[in-house]
């Protein structure tokens, strides 16, 4: 393998703690104080890319006020961020065992923000679909992955798979070669066109 | 035809016409549902052309198709899907099992996956690779053309036994 | 009495005073469209409430191809989980690779070389117009326009040409690694793409000439299938569907990764957010994809393709196959591979559909924590429902066409 020097070969990929927070910081740290002065204790913690390793700043929000956080950091400006671009969940094997987790865009600055927030086994969380309507399917997913129920939810069924499937996939728990067999297809439901 | 009534000659001469009439006009069904539909797809184009050898004729009915190309991935959702495609063909049919994925799951040993179509239905050809390539697909439908001229795939088997049975 | 018995026999038999709300009354029907369907791209399925031909309501479902690639990127160490990625989007196989690879990058904090990124970006845009004229020829073969998917298909075939002579694949490529290539470009490479980008232009330009201004086009998609700003704000589409309604928004450009920051392209935006526009836009994108490419090849310069780090470093063939140490490196880094230290980061990169992303926690160790894989077709199908409602159910085949959806990507 041929050697050369380090100066020649670096180049400008972004690493995990470089770029983004020369360009974000210090909007990610006003817009972090101002979410904890706005909300106070509805806001468990920020994690700011600095001291943890994460990309950009996780948001840690409590379940019940999910709703009211994703209202505020889509419209009010200074945030902006309106663009969904993820929503997820994790599993921590621990409690509070899932983790619902919002990854924010914005159009206007670019700039990313990632929203969590922590639900025990066999609770809640308030749906999202009031902010934005594409995150239907996405909580439908998580939901068939993890078995999180998100209230308010208009349609809250398996969206990948069958709908006779028993268990979560996506769980810790779940083995991977858990096979389940169905012997006929789903058939359609006129009922969900009323 | 013989003295008896018989008619062992006329009948296999007639196989070995209408055998080179089935290998020559296949009706293709596509199956595609996932990376190997676009190889397949590839293979139909301009390119590779699996027109000449006779099978351009795509049907997206099973009941006008008489080759079904399972070409991708049957989880478990979509297996019965597949049988029931499957049990619309009209007889002769022929199975081929394209990539995999279709044939054995292939790097897909999860959960949702069945592992193989032959478990859900018969099938004829196997075609290796994660997609095959065009070529791979011609070498497999050149290979049931044998088969489909010799007589001896899974359907026409059924066919002459059950026409065994028939005649006592 | 034979009146009456007739009458009686109609009363009984055929039911004349029907129910308003029955939906087979006044031409109402309920059609399953899928799995298997020639109009469906892959295996995708929609309920349609119809009355006559103009959809009223109508519901999608997906998880036909469902292949637990989340799941298997909990239980595959990071190096062999590269397979998979092919897998997501094929019609584009190498832009999945080269995402997938910055993403563990960044997780680790590598840099890869120069010749690497500029390959990198090469393989890149070329999966973008070929992922480009699958989706413009079949939204034309779905409307009827077959000879022009047949130009767009022999294109492609000379881009597989390439991608092969890289990487022995052509369509599941798996040619990125963590931190490097599978293998350098071979020599002579960056010549035979410069001429196949000479030809793709050319014959994208007769494309464009072949339907851009025919009348049966412009009928079929102006108009057809809009989606307005808002909505696709609200529905989270982003990429070319995005840019077709206003919404200027190119990764490429907004956070710019690799080198796009030194190389000239244009983003085209039009404001109408129909099929038409979709279709101009990819067409567009085609030749914007193909400018960059003909810079990559004037910029990339021979060197290094491996980042300067042991961890990801695959060890060089001739020593595994003559050093005792060499060997047992080999097996420990395919067998147990190596350690990722805790963090997590989503990152997107803008794939040919739209905003393509990880999102990989890692707890440290082998393999990662939770392994999210953010495809765009998800959020794009979603969409269809309310697109095509109120329109011909002929419509929303034009329209499933040009938001593309990719069932590898959609069901993961």
């Amino acid at each position: 393998m041929t050697t050369v020097s380090q100066n020649n070969i670096l180049t400008p990929v972004p690493t995990i703690y470089g770029g983004l927070r020369e360009q974000f910081g210090e909007m990610w740290r006003k817009q972090g104080e101002q979410l904890k002065q706005k909300f106070g204790v509805a806001i468990e913690e920020i994690r700011m890319p600095g001291d943890f390793a994460t990309d950009v700043p996780i948001v840690y929000v409590r379940k019940d006020s999910i709703v009211e956080v994703l209202q505020f950091v889509k419209d009010e400006p200074g945030f902006d961020y309106g663009f969904l671009a993820d929503l997820t969940a994790t599993d921590e094997e621990k409690d509070p065992r899932f983790e619902v987790v919002y990854n924010l865009s914005s159009i206007q600055h670019h700039g990313r923000i990632r929203l969590k927030a922590r639900v025990p086994e066999g609770q809640e969380i308030p749906t999202a679909v009031g902010v934005w309507p594409g995150a239907n399917w996405a909580e439908r997913e998580v939901f068939d992955m993890f078995g999180i129920k998100f209230t308010g939810h208009p349609d809250l069924r398996r969206i990948l798979m069958d709908y006779r499937w028993v268990g979560y996939p996506l769980r810790k728990d779940y083995p991977i070669r858990g096979y389940q067999i169905f012997p006929t297809a789903e058939k359609p439901r006129p009922e969900l066109l009323e | 035809m013989s003295k008896d009534g018989s008619s062992s000659f006329l009948t296999t001469r007639l196989d070995a016409v209408v055998n080179w009439g089935r290998k020559n006009s296949m009706w293709p069904f596509p199956f595609g549902t996932s990376c190997c539909g676009i190889e397949m797809m590839a293979t139909l184009a301009a390119d590779y052309d699996l027109a000449r050898f006779g099978a351009e004729a795509i049907r997206f009915s099973p009941r006008q198709a008489d080759m079904l190309i399972v070409a991708g991935i049957v989880n478990a959702k979509m297996a019965p899907v597949l049988r029931s495609v499957y049990d619309q063909m009209s007889d002769p049919k022929w199975v081929i099992s394209m990539g995999a994925c279709a044939s054995s799951g292939g790097i897909f040993n999860v959960y949702s996956v069945t592992q193989g179509i032959d478990t859900v239905i018969p099938v004829d050809v196997y075609v290796p690779g994660c997609p095959p390539a065009p070529e791979g697909l011609l070498h497999a439908f050149l290979r049931l053309q044998d088969r489909v001229a010799r007589g001896d795939t899974l359907s026409q088997k059924r066919e002459s036994a059950l026409r065994k049975v028939r005649a006592g | 009495m034979a009146e009456q018995s007739f009458q009686s026999l109609k009363s009984d038999h055929i039911s004349i005073d029907r129910d308003p709300d029955d939906l087979w009354n006044d031409s109402r029907a309920i059609v399953n469209i899928g799995p298997t369907h020639p109009a469906m791209h892959g295996a995708l399925r929609m309920v349609a409430k119809l009355n006559g031909e103009t959809i009223e309501k109508s519901y999608c479902e997906f998880g036909f191809t469902h292949r637990a690639k989340e799941k298997l990127g909990e239980n595959r160490t990071y190096h062999n989980f590269i397979v998979y990625t092919d897998r997501l989007n094929y019609c584009s196989a190498l832009l999945n690779n080269v995402t997938y690879a910055m993403s563990v990058e960044r997780l680790m904090g590598i840099q890869v070389p120069d010749r690497c990124v500029w390959i990198r970006m090469m393989c890149s845009e070329i999966a973008r117009v070929t992922d480009h004229l699958v989706c413009v020829g079949i939204n034309a073969v779905d409307i009827g326009a077959f000879s022009f998917f047949l130009y767009g298909f022999h294109q492609r075939e000379e881009a597989y040409t390439l991608i092969e002579k890289l990487c022995g694949a052509r369509l599941t490529t798996s040619y990125t690694r963590i931190g490097g290539l599978m293998a350098d470009a071979p020599e002579g490479w960056e010549k035979e793409v410069r001429e196949w980008v000479k030809r793709t232009r050319a014959t994208v330009d007769e494309m464009d000439k072949l339907l851009t201004g025919n009348k049966i086009w412009h009928q079929r998609t102006k108009g057809v299938g809009v989606f307005t700003k808002e909505q696709c704000m609200q529905y989270s589409f982003s990429g070319p569907n995005a840019r077709a309604a206003g919404i200027s928004r190119d990764l490429r450009k907004a956070q710019p990764y690799m080198f796009y920051k030194d190389v000239e392209f244009d983003v085209p935006v039009t404001q109408n957010g129909d099929v038409f526009d979709r279709y101009s836009i990819r067409l567009e994108e085609i030749r914007q994809s193909l400018n960059i490419i003909s810079q990559c090849c004037d910029r990339v310069k021979p060197g290094p393709i491996w980042a300067e780090d042991k961890r990801v470093r695959i060890p060089e063939k001739n020593v595994v196959a003559n050093t005792m140490e060499g060997l047992i490196h080999h097996f420990k880094f395919f067998m147990t591979g190596f350690e990722v230290p805790e963090g997590e980061a989503y990152t997107a990169a803008e794939g040919a559909n739209g905003e393509l992303a990880f999102y990989i926690v890692s707890k440290g160790g082998s393999r990662a924590h939770r392994m999210r894989i953010r495809g765009p077709s998800v959020w794009h199908y979603q969409g269809l429902s309310p697109m095509s409602e109120g329109e011909k159910i002929a419509d929303m085949v034009a329209s499933l066409g040009s938001i593309n959806i990719i069932a590898g990507e959609l069901d993961r």
